[in-house]
């Protein structure tokens, strides 16, 4: 395998005297899923978003698949293989569930995104059957895999996922992350910023804590399930394992 | 009501529609109210005549006006000119005064600044063109006695272009995937920027076609009645009110919210008094807003 998704040093942050990310350096092979997790407020939802270009990034540098994407904004990092599922407000509501798919197709591909948008909906009944009407009519669990959907029509090589569980029933919980995980076993190299510890834990290849912005530890989850220290930065005392 | 009055007003509102469209994308796309949208109505009048002139200038007597129309072959490549020209000079206003207080979150300051612009053009308007009123032909449109009413061919022109116009507007914005992208970008603009969405280009794309919708309605305003620095603005109470009647960000609302104002004054022209015609527009707004604050079309935010 090797590094799809390469951040080195990153400092991002709203305002220039006061980053949130300090120094935050993080790798993610093509196959792999690695977590982002820590305790809130560590900067790990700024972390993709600086990665994603939403972020302004004071320092560091993002490579994607070799290529330096630091300084290209956030449309243009989509074209180089980048995808990115924000947390919340991640699909287009009043938008048919046809359009919000027609909207990840990237303007230079759209013969084969048609095709990878018609084999979705005939893939998952939900939309197909409803594929004209508004997406703001589907459930919380609907939404997320429509939000993955859409950025997966873009044929991206790396993706961002910030918090794709949250608020979801623990049923569409394990959908979700199943999912993720056949999708990093196709060659997608994923990285998930992920509340559910105990969930994420079942589907990573490594999993990155974040403290204060900066990274406080890495490892696969059995190593830092046997970690003592993920439990005093994280779980006050007790392990995810 | 007779039908003469609702024929009037189907003229009147589709003017006022093809305007409010303009307001509606630019308030859809930006979540900004744009006051000088009336004189884009203006400029894109002016910019008929000035085009029409030119080509009546150089080839003249070449393009033949049919019969019972005062409006020329010239001037109706005028309005497809106006339009275009109208909706550079809004891309160009976007750059060089909205954009840059956009991108400093200021979003109070760009409507502030869109009443500095509206003064600025008028005022550029009645230097370059003084207030004097133009008109495009000295001729006069004789109407057509339809029997239950009467109508003149050039209104009739104006109604039809108008409807063709905000039709194909219409189509272009549900079904291309530009019109996608103004609909998402005026939802959710961050998430078109990370969907791959080049936010910008689309932006000038709102401003091209919510300036060429303007100048459009300027050259329809222009034909029926005469050209002015300040015929925008004196259009520009009835537009808001239509789109916000309608339900900002929505076209069909634009549309129908620009007939039932059209209505409105056509009826308070005929029954009430010329003086009571800007009254509609806002009597109209106002019990809509206390009955369903969104407008007819409206989605709450």
């Amino acid at each position: 395998m090797s590094a799809c998704l390469e951040v080195t040093g990153l400092v991002a942050g709203y305002e220039r005297s006061n980053p949130i990310v300090r120094g935050a350096s993080i790798t993610v092979e093509s196959g792999q899923i690695v977590t982002l997790i820590g305790p809130n407020g560590a900067g790990k939802s700024t972390c993709v978003r600086a990665i994603a270009g939403l972020v302004p990034i004071e320092a560091g540098r993002i490579q994607l698949n070799g290529q330096d994407i630091t300084t290209v904004p956030a449309h243009g990092r989509v074209a180089t293989g980048l995808g990115f599922v924000p947390q919340s407000d991640n699909i287009f509501a009043d938008l048919s569930i046809d359009e919000n798919l027609q909207l990840g197709i990237p303007r230079h591909a759209r013969r084969e995104g048609r095709a990878r948008a018609e084999a979705l909906l005939a893939s998952v009944p939900e939309f197909r059957e409803r594929r004209a009407r508004r997406a703001g009519g589907l459930s919380g669990g609907q939404r997320q895999v429509l939000a993955v959907a859409r950025a997966l029509m873009a044929a991206p090589t790396a993706l961002l996922l910030d918090e794709p569980t949250a608020g979801l029933s623990p049923r569409a919980v394990t959908e979700l992350l199943t999912q993720c995980r056949q999708l990093a076993d196709e060659g997608l190299a994923i990285l998930m910023v992920e509340q559910n510890v105990r969930a994420a834990f079942t589907v990573s290849d490594q999993v990155v804590v974040l403290v204060q912005g900066a990274v406080a530890m890495a490892g696969t989850p059995q190593q830092l399930s046997a970690d003592p220290r993920l439990a005093a930065y994280y779980l006050g005392g007790r392990s995810p394992a | 009501m007779n039908l003469q009055v609702l024929l009037d007003g189907v003229v009147e509102g589709s003017l006022i529609a093809l305007g409010a469209a303009g307001v509606t994308l630019t308030y859809g796309t930006l979540r900004f109210g744009n006051f000088a949208h009336g004189e884009l109505v203006s400029v894109g009048a002016y910019w008929a005549l000035l085009v029409a002139g030119a080509i009546g200038a150089l080839l003249p007597g070449s393009l033949v006006t049919p019969e019972g129309f005062t409006a020329t072959p010239a001037l109706l490549i005028g309005l497809l000119a106006g339009a275009v020209l109208t909706g550079l000079v809004a891309v160009m206003i976007d750059n060089l005064v909205y954009r840059p207080l956009r991108d400093r979150g200021a979003a109070m300051a760009v409507s502030m600044a869109s009443f500095g612009v509206s003064m600025a053009m008028r005022a550029a308007l009645e230097v370059g063109f003084s207030a004097r009123p133009r008109y495009y032909s000295d001729e006069l449109s004789i109407a057509w006695d339809l029997g239950f009413a009467r109508i003149a061919p050039d209104r009739v022109l104006v109604w039809a272009l108008s409807m063709l116009i905000f039709m194909a507007v219409a189509l272009y914005l549900t079904r291309s995937r530009t019109g996608r992208e103004m609909r998402a970008v005026g939802e959710n603009r961050q998430l078109a920027e990370v969907v791959g969405i080049d936010v910008r280009r689309v932006l000038r794309m709102t401003w091209l076609i919510g300036g060429g919708l303007a100048g459009a309605a300027g050259v329809g305003i222009g034909l029926l009645v005469q050209v002015r620095p300040s015929m925008g603005a004196e259009v520009l109470l009835p537009m808001f009110a239509a789109a916000i009647v309608g339900g900002l960000g929505s076209l069909r609302g634009a549309l129908l919210g620009g007939l039932l104002i059209g209505w409105g004054e056509a009826v308070a022209v005929a029954y009430v008094g010329a003086e009571w015609r800007a009254a509609v527009s806002l009597t109209l707004l106002v019990v809509v807003l206390l009955v369903r604050p969104t407008g007819l079309f409206g989605r709450r935010e």
